[in-house]
């Protein structure tokens, strides 16, 4: 009898629901490398994923942990209250381009600002998912949106938004990189960046954050498969992919002197 | 022999799977799930690149090697 | 109880929350409120054997998101604001009634509507005891009239939030914020929470089955029962939690009805009115959701004055509890205008 060896296994801390994304959705393979990341990583026991309102507002059923839904925009502040409250738990946020770019600007701006010492996930798909097709603000110049039904233009809509980069030139943050899943080796790319993320939080460092492109079919009104080209074609020229910032090796954000000299002040 | 099991009902037939197994394993399913979905077909010849597995945005897939 | 001191009241809260075990506070400046943001900043760098913890936050939207996230994880936390501040908080203050979290928020009432003035009044009493964000929710309110009541009651807030886990609202103004009077500042208590009001806080699902907050609704049968659960809880509070005073009901023809710091005066003018020998009592509520209704039971006959600064909220929820609406009269003064004693009892002449 030959012995068998596991190549690849539904992650432990998943339950048994089946996602209410639609097929091809890149929430499911995000979802998956972080369920596959807590398994590795051991993170279950001392985690809690705050979760935003999109299409991924109903995750908390596929994962055996703590989890909270947080409202619109808002997660990055709940995070905070919890980080703040308990800085040894490991808070993961989730967030989509309506959620966190539209009307959480302001939180996730003053959680870098403030260099919270947990981890980010932006999900940018180009497109509002849950409510139906509408702009977002990372939707591209002539896109079609059904709020936006001729196309996004500049005039009324004004420009793409890139977060890995904005996130970059904020001093709090420690760690951007922009990823994509629509094929293999950008997902292992992915689970890299978003492991090491995390990993960055367990040493304690400023706040990590990671752009995730993802393919939304239903949004762009496009066969899944046709959907991993249109990352490549469309999305990638605007959001260029690979580390934005990685200042994690040198000093840590809030230094004692630095501080110290401020008070001075 | 490598093996690649596809979790019938979980399957949203986004042809992920398909696409991008080197070696055409995996085919356009004809057998309906409850969610009317087409989950694929398992053909001969898996390498066990596992893949298919990390494609599947719905965790359906699990692939199992045989060692020499 | 403590040591008596001479203080002001949003300080004296402040000191009251510390020593109630609320060692989180999330805080947006705002007239009259920011002495409260400004007191837990001074004493995190200058008590740190406390652990307090202060974060000036970038809106109250973010704030009282904070306090939902610190609450989630276990702990006391709370935030003081002011009217416009309180209304960016709702969509929070919804959310953390549905999820069940203990939040406890301080409202220093100032004159609106919009940014308004900076003086005392009390217009948000709706926006309070109404929920004031979306959906069918209620924040347990209580308004105290004294400093050392405004005192008592911060304390009690976290115990109520706890046991019912929803959030209570401590209904300050912009006269009891300010005014400084002598105290008998409460003691330390204990604040870890019964193990059988443990809400479902989140910190990690370490040898125990996942906790979920969640306020998503997956369905209309679901979300109903979810929603008749939440009612069962405003249904908890409303039977327990009634709080109100009265003064001279026995024999008195006319009842003045007032809250908060305003009561103060209306307690003047009814000492005036005996004086000149009417027969006048008064009905202060203390807890302004749930109403107390029963105050007005068996008054049968009487006549009210209901006093309030602004321009008349709180005697809708009289006019509902008495056995005759037409009994009852209103006076209010706005725009932080506080009427004397003297205004008053000559209200109270009308009605003789």
């Amino acid at each position: 009898m030959r012995a068998v060896k596991t190549i690849y296994q539904r992650p432990v801390v998943f339950t048994d629901e089946i996602t209410t994304y639609c097929g091809g959705c890149g929430h499911g393979i995000i979802n998956k490398i972080i369920a596959e990341l807590i398994d590795e990583m051991e993170l279950r026991d001392k985690g809690v994923i705050c979760w935003p309102i999109g299409c991924s507002c109903l995750s908390d059923l596929y994962y055996k942990m703590d989890q909270i839904m947080c409202l619109h925009g808002r997660a990055p502040a709940v995070a905070t209250g919890m980080k703040r409250a308990n800085p040894k738990e490991f808070v993961l946020v989730y967030q989509g381009d309506g959620d966190m770019v539209s009307e959480g600007m302001a939180e996730i701006m003053h959680a870098a600002i403030r260099s919270e010492k947990f981890s980010i996930i932006f999900v940018n798909n180009a497109i509002y998912g849950m409510t139906g097709g509408q702009m977002a603000p990372t939707t591209l110049l002539g896109q079609h949106a059904s709020t936006a039904p001729y196309g996004r233009r500049i005039d009324s809509s004004g420009y793409p938004v890139q977060m890995a980069e904005l996130m970059a030139t904020m001093p709090g943050v420690i760690y951007s990189e922009r990823v994509a899943v629509n094929s293999p080796q950008r997902i292992l790319q992915a689970k890299k960046a978003i492991k090491k993320a995390f990993q960055l939080q367990l040493e304690g460092k400023g706040l990590s954050f990671v752009e995730v492109l993802s393919m939304c079919p239903t949004g762009w009104s496009t066969a899944p498969v046709k959907a991993l080209d249109w990352v490549d074609q469309k999305m990638i020229p605007i959001y260029p992919l690979g580390v934005k910032k990685d200042v994690s090796e040198g000093e840590t954000v809030q230094n004692e002197e630095q501080e110290l000299e401020v008070r001075s002040l | 022999m490598n093996k690649v099991v596809i979790d019938f009902e979980r399957c949203k037939e986004c042809g992920y799977c398909i696409h991008f197994c080197p070696k055409g394993v995996l085919t356009k399913g004809t057998e309906i799930n409850k969610h009317s979905y087409y989950p694929p077909v398992v053909g001969e010849g898996c390498i066990a690149c596992g893949t298919c597995a990390r494609v599947c945005p719905d965790a359906a897939i699990s692939v199992f090697k045989e060692e020499a | 109880m403590g040591e008596r001191v001479f203080m002001q009241g949003n300080e004296a809260m402040a000191e009251s929350a510390i020593r109630a075990g609320c060692k989180l506070f999330f805080g947006y400046p705002i007239t009259p409120s920011s002495e409260v943001p400004e007191y837990y900043a001074k004493v995190m760098r200058e008590r740190p054997e406390e652990n307090i913890m202060f974060i000036q936050g970038e809106t109250e939207t973010s704030v009282f998101n904070m306090i939902a996230g610190a609450v989630a994880a276990g702990h006391r936390a709370m935030t003081a604001t002011s009217g416009p501040g309180f209304s960016l908080g709702q969509e929070a203050m919804s959310y953390m009634s549905a999820a069940s979290l203990p939040a406890v928020i301080v409202e220093v009432m100032r004159p609106g509507p919009a940014d308004g003035e900076i003086l005392a009044a009390q217009g948000d009493y709706f926006q309070a005891t109404r929920g004031g964000g979306h959906g069918d929710y209620n924040n347990l309110v209580l308004a105290p009239y004294s400093v050392q009541e405004l005192c008592e009651l911060m304390q009690e807030s976290f115990d109520l939030a706890e046991k019912y886990h929803n959030p209570v609202v401590l209904l300050s103004d912009a006269m009891l914020a300010k005014l400084r009077e002598s105290v008998e500042l409460p003691g330390y208590v204990e604040n870890e929470p019964k193990p059988e009001e443990k809400w479902r806080t989140l910190t990690g699902a370490d040898g125990r089955d996942p906790h979920i907050i969640t306020t998503c609704g997956r369905g209309a049968i679901q979300w109903e029962r979810f929603n008749l659960d939440l009612q069962e809880k405003f249904r908890k509070i409303a039977e327990n939690e009634v709080r109100y005073e009265t003064y001279n009901l026995e024999d008195a023809d006319i009842v003045l009805v007032a809250f908060g710091c305003f009561s103060r005066v209306c307690i003047s003018a009814m000492k005036m009115a005996r004086e000149e020998g009417m027969k006048v009592g008064m009905i202060r509520p203390i807890s302004l959701w749930p109403f107390p209704e029963e105050a007005f039971r068996g008054l049968d006959g009487k006549k009210f004055l209901v006093c309030e600064l602004n321009a008349g909220q709180m005697v809708q929820d009289v006019k509902l509890s008495v056995d005759n609406k037409n009994d009852v009269t209103f006076y209010g003064r706005l725009g932080g205008q506080v009427p004397t004693p003297k205004e008053i009892l000559g209200e109270i002449r009308k009605l003789r």
